[in-house]
């Protein structure tokens, strides 16, 4: 009973930062309700008995799309205004509402009528999973029994840096994103930077190992380990890397290639693209996770840094 | 002793909570932007304490308790960074206004 | 009404406000935010499925729960790729306007 109550005040809360997000006088109180919206989401997730998703909300739709659309949201100064006289009749409004409703209305009415008993597939994974070597249930679906998702999901990442590099300007293909930061040097960034990094890589390696048997993965792993990065690039300790960097398109790729190895030698061993041959399942698993790793980092990385900005001087 | 360990979880987390919604009044409430950073700090953090103190008798494990303990330092320590840059960047947009 | 079907209710809400966001605000960076809001309604949707689907042992079926973890790094990369595709739209013709007659004075 008193777990309804919660229940219920979680996704009343929800509704109202999600109407917050959408009807905000600007886009930076939308974005700050919509980072509160992402960590509430992640509530949900734990309340669903999914924690290995609430690990991976809080940390890539609350944390990394917050700091996203708050970096973005520096480079707008003056279009709010100019589209904010754009903005579509009361017509429009009208419909659009209608359309809403009754689309949320056709999903609570699927909602409600949805078959009972359920079908799933848990007892067929549960039967299963000893094979694979890997005591949680999510991690033998995403590597061993739905591997060819998280194959296509690593491509689709690194397509969509492509993508986000393509967007550069002729003149500064080949350099390096974003724009220098400089922090004080003893300044509570720059010591903040200095401090949180070591812990962070500690914890990415542990929740990366736990991914195995516990709540965890490389996911949420890779996102330590990008938020970590991006923390030493605001300080200005470093320097974001020029992507006609050898070693960095190879650290991008690596963790696809070698996936694919893995898919093909499963071929010819056991006898269909990404099956595993029974003793050897979960040694490949490591090392598929273990590939993927940098991948995902510099990636999700890269994907906040955003598209080169400025000629790179020195390797 | 379980019932004592209970009610003093049940009354810590109250607490807590209470400087929760204290820190929340006072963003609300106060005038401007260094009085509002140092409701949220101060107010958060000691209600977090609380809350933490309150759910250590619940752990099962003396590490599962130091994990606690863990995130409420590295909360302590990232919001004492952010508020201090807060507070560097509203005193530079006073200067240059 | 058990948990699992508040929650897809709820869900179905989140899904007609992002909609609503996604067609009624001007600005892109806007309609990017609204779009996330509609997209992580269809994820709680899928996560209400998945707790339905309990059984032997588990406390949820783990397949929709893996595909969820998919779906939110997925939609963080086209997010990421939306976003930068606005702010290069805004270096190049000093304005947000999503409108078809090219504005003047777009430089590159």
């Amino acid at each position: 009973m008193t777990g309804n109550i919660v229940s219920l005040a979680i996704v009343l809360l929800l509704l109202a930062l999600a109407v917050w997000a959408v009807v905000a006088r600007n886009a930076f109180l939308a974005i700050a309700g919509f980072v509160a919206y992402g960590l509430l989401l992640s509530l949900v997730w734990v309340r669903l008995h999914g924690v290995d998703v609430a690990l991976t909300e809080a940390a890539i739709g609350g944390g990394l799309t917050g700091a996203m659309l708050i970096g973005a949201v520096s480079r707008l100064r003056g279009t709010e205004a100019a589209a904010r006289a754009e903005r579509s009749g009361a017509g429009v409004h009208v419909l659009a509402l209608l359309l809403s409703l009754g689309v949320a209305a056709t999903l609570a009415l699927c909602v409600l009528v949805l078959p009972d008993p359920a079908p799933t597939l848990a007892p067929q994974v549960a039967q299963n999973l000893a094979v694979t070597g890997v005591g949680n249930p999510i991690t033998g679906v995403l590597l061993a029994f739905r591997a060819l998702d998280t194959l296509l999901e690593a491509i689709v990442l690194v397509i969509a840096l492509i993508g986000v590099w393509s967007l550069a300007p002729e003149r500064f293909w080949g350099g390096r994103p974003g724009l220098r930061h400089q922090a004080d040097p003893d300044g509570i960034l720059a010591y903040f930077a200095r401090l949180l990094p070591p812990l962070g890589i500690v914890f990415a390696v542990y929740i990366f190992w736990a991914g195995a048997d516990h709540p965890g993965g490389k996911f949420q792993s890779a996102t330590i380990l990008a938020a970590m990065w991006t923390l030493v690039l605001m300080a200005g300790l470093a320097d974001t890397p020029r992507i006609d960097h050898r070693a960095l398109r190879f650290g991008i790729v690596v963790g696809p290639l070698v996936f694919i190895a893995i898919g093909v030698l499963g071929l010819f061993s056991a006898g269909a693209l990404l099956a595993y041959p029974p003793q050897w399942a979960k040694p490949m698993i490591v090392v598929v996770e273990v590939a993927l790793l940098p991948t995902l980092t510099l990636v999700l990385g890269l994907l906040l840094a955003g598209a080169p900005a400025r000629r790179g001087g020195g390797a | 002793m379980d019932r004592l360990l209970d009610l003093f979880s049940i009354v810590a987390i109250v607490a807590g909570g209470f400087f929760f919604m204290a820190g929340s009044v006072g963003l609300l409430r106060f005038p401007d932007a260094y009085t509002r950073l140092h409701a949220l700090t101060k107010a958060d953090n000691l209600g977090l304490a609380l809350v933490v103190i309150g759910l250590l008798p619940q752990m099962d494990s003396v590490l599962a308790a130091l994990k606690l303990v863990l995130v409420w330092l590295l909360v302590l320590l990232s919001s004492a960074a952010v508020s201090q840059l807060i507070a560097r960047a509203a005193r530079r947009r006073e200067r240059t206004p | 009404m058990n948990v699992e079907t508040l929650y897809g209710l709820g869900a179905a809400a989140l899904v007609g406000i992002g909609l609503y966001g996604l067609i009624v605000l001007a600005h892109p960076l806007r309609k990017i935010i609204a779009f996330n809001v509609m997209g992580s309604g269809v994820f709680v949707l899928f996560g209400a499925l998945a707790k339905r689907g309990a059984a032997a042992g588990l406390h949820a079926d783990p397949v929709p729960q893996a595909l969820l973890i998919t779906a939110i790094v997925v939609a963080f990369a086209a997010s990421a790729l939306a976003v930068a595709l606005i702010v290069r739209l805004i270096e190049s013709t000093d304005s947000a306007s999503l409108a078809s007659d090219p504005p003047d004075g777009s430089r590159d």
